[in-house]
């Protein structure tokens, strides 16, 4: 971990729980603040694009991994290597579909809805963790390459497993830039 | 010193952070009377010594001031012609002080869009696809190492040519700009980096750097 040069390396680590209690707070300040659960949702996803986009080069500088060179090489990094190195799980992947751009993470424990047992009546179709695919696309933006995730199913929800689901979007490349 | 400097660019090509770490030439002041024997001549916006290269005046030296007031490009503080001022007998005793110009903002703004632009054709030149782009650029006074992240971010140092641990020391700048720049709320990307804390690790990083020396990295 790159802190202060001086001193030696530290175990600079913040309480889990304080972190799952600040989500918690987040998210119901929002419900609280937007009537919709599609405003929330929203909400959600846009702070996590400006995490994202701000945590990849902390990911790039920090793993010091090399570019990947196909979407699935890329859903593997993110499973086991960027999920690993910021919430210490390691998701599965799997690919959706024959041409080869969708792909899932199927989360067995996720450590933000360790105090959610379920989501409330009025809020059934809240994605509570919504952060975390802001996170990611912003994070793949950075990188160029465009996707689109969302959460495909949700425990808090009544499914099974948790479920995201990242759509690697085909654009015309733009040449000029994207040489390499 | 044998780390001179620090270039940020970002993925437009702007430079977003400069760092000049070298301890500043020195230059000469010295007292002449008329004829001058050396040859002075316009370059640029500068006057430079052309010929006549003596006691640490050296070709190329650019006038910085003429008696204690600095000049302004090619024109005295009063505002006159500097070559018209040396030429009139009447001026002199003078005295003179030379030294290696510094590169102005404008100017470092410009070579860095111009490295960025090169740096393009670098990677569209090679035989392979997915070409790393230029790594370094050796001289005989220095080696401009540069590393472009996969964001397109370039991180580029000027260092002696004797200078080892330069790799380490570009991710070592890469890991500090993702904590100290990105990580600072207020901070908008691709925008200049105004950031105490990004300056104050740097340097100690940068400082670390030299002191292994040309033996390779300590730590």
């Amino acid at each position: 971990m790159s802190r202060s040069p001086g001193r030696k390396q530290e175990n600079h680590k913040i309480s889990r729980e304080l972190f799952v209690l600040t989500y918690g707070a987040l998210v119901a300040q929002l419900c609280k603040e937007y009537e919709k659960d599609e405003d929330v949702n929203a909400c959600l996803d846009r702070m996590g694009y400006s995490i994202g986009i701000r945590l990849i080069d902390d990911f790039l500088a920090r793993s010091a991994v090399k570019k990947c060179r196909s979407y699935s090489e890329t859903a593997d990094m993110i499973a086991q290597v960027a999920f690993k190195m910021y919430l210490g799980v390691t998701p599965s992947v799997s690919c959706n579909s024959v041409t080869g751009n969708e792909f899932s993470l199927i989360l067995d424990k996720n450590p933000l809805v360790d105090f959610v047992e379920e989501l409330p009546a009025e809020r059934a179709s809240l994605c509570y963790c919504n952060l975390l695919c802001g996170v990611i696309r912003g994070a793949l933006e950075m990188v160029h390459l465009a996707a689109e995730v969302s959460f495909l199913q949700d425990r808090l929800k009544g499914d099974a497993v948790t479920e995201i689901g990242i759509t690697f979007l085909r654009k015309p490349e733009d040449r000029k830039h994207r040489r390499n | 010193m044998a780390i001179f400097s620090v270039y940020v660019v970002n993925k437009a090509g702007g430079l977003i952070y400069q760092l000049d770490h070298y301890a500043p030439r020195s230059d000469t002041e010295k007292t002449f009377s008329f004829p001058l024997d050396l040859v002075l001549r316009p370059h640029d916006e500068r006057v430079v010594v052309a010929f006549g290269q003596r006691d640490g005046i050296r070709v190329g030296h650019a006038v910085l001031a003429i008696n204690g007031a600095e000049v302004n490009g090619r024109f005295t503080a009063d505002g006159k012609d500097v070559l018209e001022f040396l030429g009139n007998p009447a001026n002199y005793p003078v005295s003179i002080r030379f030294g290696r110009h510094r590169l102005s903002s404008n100017e470092k703004l410009m070579l860095a869009s111009m490295f960025h632009s090169l740096f393009a054709i670098g990677s569209q030149l090679s035989p392979e696809v997915g070409s790393s782009g230029i790594e370094m650029l050796e001289t005989d006074t220095f080696k401009l190492h540069c590393f472009q992240t996969l964001t397109g971010i370039k991180f580029m140092v000027l260092a002696d040519p004797r200078q080892t641990g330069i790799d380490a020391l570009l991710r070592k700048i890469y890991e500090i700009y993702s904590d100290f720049a990105l990580k600072n709320p207020f901070y908008s990307l691709e925008m200049p980096i105004r950031c105490e804390l990004f300056d104050q690790n740097l340097k100690l990083a940068l400082e670390a750097a030299e002191k292994a020396g040309p033996f390779g990295p300590g730590s």
